[in-house]
C-alpha cells in the first residue's frame, strides 16, 4: 500500500508546502519531508509499484529494487542534511527549490519507465537552477542559465532516446538498454552530460560555484549521482565507459591545482570523483559495480561536507577565494575539523569513506587487468589528495594568515557539518553496512595490511610533494583570476563566431549592394548615352538625308534586280 | 575577535618545521614497513620497494609542475575576462 506512494513526491510536497510556510513550521516541514522519505524507504519491498496510464503508455513510478533503494537512501540522507545545513536561511525560493529538488531527483531515481525519468530528470534541471539563481547577480543569472540549458539539452536527449528506444523495441522499460539498442547513443549522451564527461563537463564547474553557500551543497548531490544511477542501470560494462571515466579522473585535477575559487576546486574534483564511478560502470563486473555505486553514496556525503565547510567559510568570511583566506582555523575551529574529515574521506585515508569504497573500483581495475587505467586512477587518487585533501583546507584554513577574523558558522551548520562527518567515519569504520546495502554481494576486504600500507604510503608521499613544493615556493600561489575551459567554446568562441558570421553577412550585403548600384549606374548611363538628346538613337534625321538614303537603296535594288 | 593577537602554536615557523620533519620520518617509517610487509598486488611491479611511496611523490610533483608551467601559461585569463 505504501508503495503506492511514489516516494519522492514526499519531499515535492514538502517543498511546496515550505514555499508558503513561514518560521518554526517551516523549519519542521523541511525536516520532516525527509525523515518521511527516508522512513518510508525502510519499509518499501521490492517490486513494481504506483502504475499510472497515460499518453497511451503504462508508467511505472516506483521500481523498488536494491539499487534503487540505494540511491533512494542515499539521497534523502542527503536531503535531510541539506534541510539542517540550510534552516538559517531565510529566502522561501531557496527553502522551498532544495526539497523539490531533491524530491525529483528520488522520483527519478524510482522512475520503472523511461518517460517516468525524463519528467523527473527536466523536474531536477527546473528545480535546481533556482538555487544558482538565488544568489541574484548577474554573474549567477547568467551561470544559471547556461546551466539551464545544459541540463534541458540532456533532458532533451533522454526523451529522443526513450522515443527511439520505444518505437524499435517496444518497451519503455527503464532496465539495461546498452549503447547498440535504438536510441541506446542518445541516452548514454544525456547521462553523460549529467556525470560530466570530458568536454561535456564545464556546466558543473561554470555553475555550482555560482551558486549560494547553501545552494551549492544542494547542487553537489543530485545532478551528477542521478546521471551515474541511470549509467549504471542502463549501460553497465560499456567498455567505452572505462576509457571515458579514466579521463575523467585525471584532467580535472591540473585546473583544480591552479583554480583559486575553492568551491570551483571541488567541482573539479567531483568530475575527478565522477570518473571513478564511471570506470566502474564501464568495467561492470559485480565488483566494479558495487564500487561505482558504494563510491557514489560516499561522495554524496563527503563532497557534500566539504563544500558545507567552504559555503560556512563563504558566509562568515565573504569569499571563498583562495588568494583572500587563510588562518580561518583560528576563527573557525570547528568547520575547519569538520572540512578535515571531508578531506580525508575523499583522499580515502583509511578509517574513513572513500578508503572503502573507491579501492573496490580500483581492485577491479586491477582485477580485469586494465593496468593503463589503473595507473591513471592510482595517479588520479594522488591528485585528488593534492587539490582537494590538502589544498582545500591548507588555503582556506591554514597556509599564511589573511587576518580574516570571523565567527564560527552557525549552529545549524556546524550539526549539519558534525552529522556528515559522523557519516564519513562511519562508512570508513564499519563498512560492512554500506556494504550490505549494495546491488551485489559483496567478497571485498578493504583493510588488508597490503591495502592500508599502500594507500598510506601513496598518500603521505603526496603530502610530502605538497609539502616540499610549498616550502620551497615552487607550488604555484593562488591567483586571483579564471581559467578558460571547455565552456570557453560557448562563452567566447560560439559569440565570436556569431559575430563573425553576423559581420560576414554585413561585409557581403554591403558589397552586394555597392556592385548593384555600379551595375545600375552604368546600365543608367549607356541608356542615357543612347537616348538621350544627343544619343544617337534620340537624334533627329533630316528630310533630305532620308530622301537621299530611299533613293540609294532603290538604285541598289534596281543594279541587284537586272544583274 | 578575540582570538586576535593571540599567538597559536601554528604561528611559530619552528613548530611549522617540526610537523615538515615529522611528517619525513612518518614517510620514512612507511617506506621502510616496505622491507618487512609483503604486499599482495595484482601486477608485479607495483610489488616492488617504494613503488606507491615513488608514485605518489613523482605524481604530485609532476601534475604541479605540469599545472603551473603549462596550463596556467596556457589557459589563465584575467578574474573578469568573461565581464568584459
Amino acid at each position: 500500500m505504501i508503495a503506492e506512494w511514489p516516494v519522492g513526491l514526499t519531499l515535492i510536497a514538502g517543498g511546496l508546502l515550505a514555499a508558503v510556510a513561514r518560521g518554526r513550521l517551516r523549519d519542521a516541514i523541511s525536516l520532516a519531508a525527509p525523515l518521511a522519505t527516508l522512513a518510508q524507504l525502510v519499509v518499501l519491498g521490492h517490486g513494481d509499484f504506483a502504475r499510472v496510464h497515460a499518453l497511451g503508455y503504462t508508467l511505472v513510478l516506483m521500481h523498488v529494487d536494491r539499487l534503487s533503494l540505494l540511491f533512494g537512501y542515499v539521497f534523502s540522507i542527503a536531503a535531510l542534511l541539506n534541510a539542517i545545513y540550510g534552516l538559517h536561511v531565510k529566502d522561501g525560493v531557496q527553502r522551498a527549490a532544495a526539497p523539490v529538488y531533491a524530491g525529483s531527483a528520488i522520483a527519478a531515481v524510482f522512475a520503472g519507465d523511461l518517460l517516468t525519468l525524463f519528467a523527473f530528470w527536466e523536474l531536477t534541471a527546473v528545480a535546481s537552477v533556482l538555487l544558482i539563481w538565488a544568489r541574484r547577480t548577474e554573474r549567477s543569472f547568467a551561470a544559471g542559465m547556461r546551466y539551464l540549458v545544459v541540463q534541458l539539452v540532456s533532458g532533451l536527449l533522454l526523451l529522443a532516446g526513450a522515443l527511439m528506444y520505444q518505437a524499435g523495441t517496444g518497451s519503455l522499460a527503464f532496465g539495461y538498454i546498452g549503447l547498440a539498442a535504438p536510441g541506446g547513443a542518445l541516452i548514454l549522451a544525456a547521462c553523460g552530460l549529467k556525470v560530466s564527461f570530458p568536454l561535456l563537463h564545464n556546466w558543473l564547474q561554470d555553475a555550482y560555484p555560482e551558486a549560494t553557500e547553501t545552494g551549492t551543497v544542494v547542487l553537489s548531490a543530485f545532478t551528477t549521482k542521478l546521471g551515474i544511477y541511470a549509467l549504471a542501470r542502463a549501460f553497465p560494462g560499456t567498455e567505452m565507459l572505462v576509457w571515458v571515466g579514466a579521463t575523467m579522473t585525471a584532467f580535472p585535477i591540473f585546473y583544480a591545482v591552479i583554480e583559486n575559487d575553492l568551491r570551483r576546486v571541488l567541482a573539479y574534483s567531483m568530475t575527478n570523483q565522477l570518473g571513478f564511478m564511471v570506470t566502474g560502470i564501464g568495467i561492470g563486473t559485480n565488483l566494479a559495480l558495487n564500487g561505482a555505486v558504494a563510491h557514489a553514496f560516499a561522495d554524496i556525503l563527503f563532497k557534500a561536507l566539504l563544500f558545507m565547510s567552504m559555503g560556512a567559510v563563504m558566509l562568515r568570511a565573504g569569499t571563498v577565494k583562495g588568494s583572500e583566506l587563510g588562518g580561518l582555523y583560528k576563527s573557525m575551529p570547528w568547520t575547519t575539523g569538520f572540512c578535515v574529515v571531508g578531506a580525508a574521506s575523499i583522499s580515502a585515508f583509511p578509517l574513513f569513506s572513500g578508503f572503502v569504497t573507491k579501492s573496490m573500483v580500483m581492485a577491479a581495475a586491477a582485477g580485469q587487468g586494465h593496468w593503463a587505467v589503473w595507473l591513471v586512477l592510482l595517479f588520479a587518487s594522488a591528485g585528488v589528495f593534492h587539490h582537494a585533501g590538502i589544498k582545500i583546507p591548507y588555503f582556506a584554513f591554514f597556509a599564511h594568515d589573511s587576518g580574516i577574523r570571523c565567527r564560527e558558522a552557525p549552529g545549524n551548520m556546524l550539526v549539519a557539518m558534525a552529522l556528515a562527518a559522523a557519516l564519513c567515519i562511519g562508512i570508513g569504520v564499519f563498512p560492512g553496512a554500506l556494504y550490505a546495502l549494495l546491488p551485489h554481494a559483496v567478497d571485498y576486504v578493504p583493510y588488508t595490511s597490503s591495502h592500508v600500507l599502500s594507500q598510506l604510503q601513496l598518500l603521505v608521499f603526496s603530502a610530502l610533494a605538497f609539502s616540499v613544493l610549498i616550502r620551497t615556493g615552487i607550488y604555484p600561489p593562488e591567483l586571483r583570476s579564471v581559467n578558460l575551459d571547455s565552456d570557453w567554446l560557448y562563452r567566447r568562441l560560439g559569440p565570436m563566431l556569431l559575430r563573425g558570421t553576423a559581420s560576414v553577412f554585413a561585409m557581403a550585403t554591403n558589397a552586394t549592394r555597392s556592385t548593384v548600384a555600379r551595375c545600375s549606374g552604368w546600365m543608367a548611363g549607356f541608356v542615357l548615352r543612347h537616348h538621350e538628346s544627343d544619343g544617337i538613337l534620340a537624334r533627329t534625321l533630316t528630310t533630305g538625308g532620308m530622301a537621299l538614303w530611299v533613293a540609294l537603296l532603290l538604285a541598289a535594288y534596281l543594279v541587284v534586280y537586272y544583274t | 575577535m578575540s582570538t586576535r593577537g593571540k599567538q597559536y602554536w601554528l604561528d611559530r615557523s619552528e613548530n611549522v618545521t617540526k610537523l615538515y620533519r615529522g611528517l619525513w620520518a612518518v614517510g620514512l617509517l612507511l617506506l621502510a614497513a616496505d622491507l618487512v610487509v609483503h604486499r599482495h598486488e595484482e601486477f608485479s611491479w607495483a610489488g616492488w620497494f617504494g613503488f606507491y611511496a615513488f608514485y605518489g611523490f613523482f605524481a604530485c610533483v609532476a601534475l604541479v609542475l605540469a599545472a603551473k608551467e603549462i596550463l596556467r601559461r596556457l589557459v589563465m585569463r584575467a578574474e573578469d575576462y568573461y565581464d568584459r
